[in-house]
This record gives structure tokens, sequence and C-alpha cells, in this order.
């Protein structure tokens, strides 16, 4: 294999874009999330089915879109529904198999926070709030987190559960639908919980990253497993197919007004 | 039936000072030249709903004219924050700004509930998260089983807010593409207010998801072409997503904020002057001047 450059977010969305499949659906959100279900629906999984909080069912728009309910969206759709029915007939009745998220924090239980850091009633910063996150890891069959790492995002507690991983003291799913968190995908690996405590431990780690450096990056003494992996680095045609995709998505939100 | 006139005219008649708003568009059909004209018209202690707040909201909190907020996600879509919302509750600024959030199914919920003449609705969700410990839910015991579920209360607001693609004659209206909660909340809301692109002869339904509210179900409506700019409405106009990009800066300064405000709101005598303006350009040399 020949050397090649390749930037932290790039791996994060291309691990993010291995873990779909044909035939499943799946519930995105903006931002890397979006990126990855792209890069895996333009490569090796061209029959997943992308659905977005807007009410775009089946969507396969051309760039990445800007905001979750970007026109693009709506034109790619198999179908487009409203909002209330996509939450309540398509995401809690159980109709999504993969939900993924971000987050401002996430702790040792996969919990996340993206409501404020600090108190509540005095937040030192006020976040944009919980969207659609609560009911994607409530009834999603399953959580993917995308969420670079470092000692300020990856914390012991998190300041405000917004959504519900596996509780603040690794208690379990307490009657939610889906399994919560299966995988988290940082810029320097991947954690999963683990299948009795739910504690996040660290899987495997990106080329060229030390343990110690994940470590020094997480708030809490993450556990390392025993069979540690290395990621296989992007290949040459996933780099290709996701800056193509990132190229026509910056040179569409280039234009301006009307 | 519903009365076509004004915006200004329908915001003088159904927005008074201290009523409950909710101005709807998830992301599509926001309707920014209303909330344009709550401004100009200095709205004050109003609630106002809404679930992505967006720019237009950012723009009336930092205007002053809130006294709270119901929301469930209040970012600049694919940008960052809403600087005033986020100075409103960190520093007050330029008042106290109390607010109540939900999640979006909550909210979606709570309309749906609202429209359905329910005192609540239900839904999977909240159990285990700190939300329930700050907002206003409850978690009941289905009385067909065990299961336990999520209640929120129903949302019925004073005034309903909407922008659609079109209105006919007769006052029905018609939207499609991405049409978020706007059924419900105008089926939730005491009274609705409609701008629309274009009054029409008949409507002509051609998107995907197309929906009608029948003019017995509507107030007040006000042809306003490009009112919900720098939002869109499918088959009229594109987003402007260059200008989420540029409100970061204006949003982040007070100053700069309060520039814009007086240039682009309340300097216009209506929506149209406000696009003229920006279609000047002058947007771009106001924040590249600072």
């Amino acid at each position: 294999m020949t050397e090649y450059e390749y930037s932290s977010d790039e791996i994060m969305s291309v691990v993010g874009s291995r873990q779909l499949h044909d035939g499943q659906v799946c519930f995105v959100g903006i931002g890397l999330p979006s990126e990855a279900a792209n890069l895996a629906r333009l490569s090796h999984a061209p029959e997943v089915i992308l659905i977005y909080e807007s009410g775009t069912i089946g969507t396969r728009p051309d760039v990445l879109p800007l905001s979750i309910g970007d026109g693009e969206l709506a034109e790619q759709a198999d179908l487009v529904v409203s909002v209330p029915e996509i939450f309540a007939y398509w995401l809690q009745a159980g109709r999504v198999d993969v939900g993924f998220l971000s987050a401002a924090q996430i702790d040792r239980f996969g919990n996340l926070n993206s409501t404020v850091v600090g108190s509540y009633e005095d937040p030192r910063v006020r976040l944009p709030g919980a969207g659609g996150a609560p009911e994607i890891a409530s009834s999603a069959g399953e959580v993917i987190v995308m969420l670079r790492q470092n000692a300020r995002t990856f914390v012991e507690s998190v300041d405000f559960v917004s959504s519900f991983g596996f509780g603040r003291s690794g208690e379990g799913r307490i009657g939610h639908r889906g399994a919560g968190p299966t995988v988290v995908i940082t810029d320097l690996g991947v954690l999963e919980p683990d299948p009795t405590t739910h504690e996040l431990h660290l899987v495997g780690v990106h080329p060229g990253v030390e343990i110690d450096q994940v470590l020094e990056n997480t708030g809490w003494p993450l556990q390392v497993g025993a069979d540690l992996t290395t990621t296989q680095p992007p290949s040459v045609e996933e780099l290709r197919i996701l800056r193509d995709l990132k190229e026509r998505t910056a040179l569409a939100h280039a234009g301006s007004r009307e | 039936m519903a009365e076509i006139t004004s915006l200004r005219t329908a915001i003088e008649d159904l927005v008074p000072d201290g009523s409950v708003v909710a101005m709807e568009g998830f992301t599509h059909l926001i309707p920014v030249a209303a909330g344009h004209e709550v401004i100009r018209q200095q709205k004050r202690d109003l609630t106002l709903i809404r679930m992505t707040p967006d720019v237009i909201y950012d723009q009336i909190i930092g205007t002053g004219c809130a006294a709270k907020l119901i929301f469930s996600w209040g970012g600049n879509p694919g940008v960052g924050s809403l600087h005033r919302l986020r100075d409103a509750v960190e520093n007050n600024y330029p008042r106290p700004l109390e607010i109540e959030e939900h999640s979006h199914a909550g909210m979606a919920t709570r309309y749906t509930a609202g429209a359905s003449g329910m005192p609540f609705g239900i839904l999977h969700g909240y159990n285990g998260t700190d939300l329930v410990d700050h907002t206003n839910v409850a978690t009941v015991k289905s009385p067909f089983g065990d299961e336990l579920v999520t209640a929120v209360p129903a949302l019925n607001p004073d005034v309903a807010v909407i922008h659609a693609q079109q209105a006919d004659r007769r006052g029905n209206v018609g939207l499609w593409g991405i049409t978020g909660v706007q059924r419900e909340v105008a089926l939730a809301s005491k009274t609705v207010v409609v701008t629309v692109e274009e009054i029409v002869a008949e409507l002509d339904l051609r998107g995907p998801n197309a929906a009608v509210l029948p003019s017995w179900t509507v107030d007040l409506i006000a042809e306003v072409p490009r009112g919900s700019h720098p939002s869109y409405s499918m088959g009229y106009t594109e987003r402007d997503n260059a200008f989420y990009a540029r409100w970061d800066p204006i949003s982040r300064s007070r100053e700069l904020f309060s520039k814009w405000i007086a240039e682009y709101v309340t300097g216009p005598d209506d929506f149209s002057n406000y696009l003229e303006a920006l279609d000047s350009g002058t947007l771009t040399a106001l924040v590249d001047d600072d």
C-alpha cells in the first residue's frame, strides 16, 4: 500500500461508515454522522436507508445537508412525513436499526450531554439542547456515538444527561427499547461498553495513536480491552468518495441567497 | 373563514403583548417576515414556542420581546450557537429569559395533543434523563398493561404563525416538502396567522408531502414573497446557507446585532425593504467593517 495522508475527521467518518450495511435503517444527524452515513451509502452499502429527523425517509442527497431540513433531503427522499410522524411511527415504534449521535460530553457509561456545561440553573455554557437525541438514544436498535476525544468531552460524569446511555451508575437500559450505545468512535480510537458493567472501554486505536494518548484524553481511568485492535486505515477508494462528496458539498453551499 | 390582510395588521391584531406565540417551520418555511414584524412592533413579554428557535428567535430574543422560551433545540443549524439566546440565558441580556425545554419528540407530542384537544400526549423517552427534573413531564403506567410511558402536557398557544407556499383567494393554505409540525401547531392554537409566498387562484400542490389547511382553520393570511428568508420555501426559494454562516459574528456581538436590527429590521418599513437592503450587499459590509 502506498503512503497517504488523511485527517482525524476523515478516519472518524470512514470508521463510522464501516458500521453500516445494506438494508439497515439509519437515523442520521448533521455533521460527521451525516458524512459517515452517506459515505456508506456511496461505497459499500448502497441500500442503507437514511432517515433525517425533518421527516425525510430513504433519502439520497447528492451533497451533504447543512441543516437537518435542507431541500435536497426532501427532493431525494422516498417519502417525506411530518415531524410528529417521524418520531412516533418511525423512530419510537422501533423501525430504526441504528442511530448516530454526537454530543458535547459523554461519560464512562455512555450518557450524553448536549444541554449545558455547568449547572442547569446557572450554566457556564448553554448548549443547543437535546433535539431529537433522547428518543434516538431510547428507541433506535443501537446507537453509534461519534465524538472527538479529550478530557473535556470524555468525562467521569456528564453535567446533564440529555440522552440516556446506561445511566449515571451504569445500571443498564431501565426499560428503554434499544440496546443503547454499542460503539463510540473518536479521533483516537474506538470504545465499546463492557457487556456486564456497561462501562466504556478501549477496543481499538487508530493508526499511529498510542494507548497513553487515549488514556490522557479520557476523564476517567479508561480500561483497555484485552484484544485491542488497530483500525484499518482509510482506503484510497474510501477517501476518494468522501473527498468528492465534501468537495461537491462545499461548492453547493458556497452559493448565497436564491 | 380566513381573511387576507397585510402582515402588519395580522401581527397587530393577533399578537398582543404577553401572548403565547408559536412560530413553526422545521428548517423549511420558517416565518421570518412575521418575526421581523413582531420586532418592528416592539412586542413585549411574549412566551415564544418553537422546536428549533433558529435565527428568527435569536433576533426576537435579542431585541427583548420575549419573557419565556419553550423549545427543544436552540442552535444555528450547521453553524453553531444562537448567541443572542445564549446571552439571554447565560447573562440575562437584554432581559432574563425563562426557559422550558423538551426533546423534539416531546414537543411534537405536545403539539399533537394540543391539536387533538387532549390534556397530554405520551411517548417513549425522557426516562433516566435529567430533562425529567427540569421540565414538566410525568411517568404513567399503561392502563392496559404494565408498560411505563412518559406523559407531556398539551400545547395550546394563543397564536400559531407559519409560512406556506400558497393560499387561494378563499383562504385555503397549501404547503409541501418538509412540513414539520405546522398542521399540528395550527390546529393546536387558538388563532392562526399564515404568511404565503403567493396568493393564487387555485392551490398547486406540486411537491412531496403536500398538505392543506382549510380556510376555516386559519384566521389571517398575508402575502409575503420570500417571507421565509434565510430559510426557504420549496418550489419558490433556496435556503440561504451563506446567511446562516454570516449570522454567527453578528449574533456574537451585542453592538453588531443592534446595528443589524436597526439597519435591516426596524429601519425598513416591511420585509420587502429588508430584502432590498440584503440584496444591496451591505450585510457583508457591516460584518467585514467590524
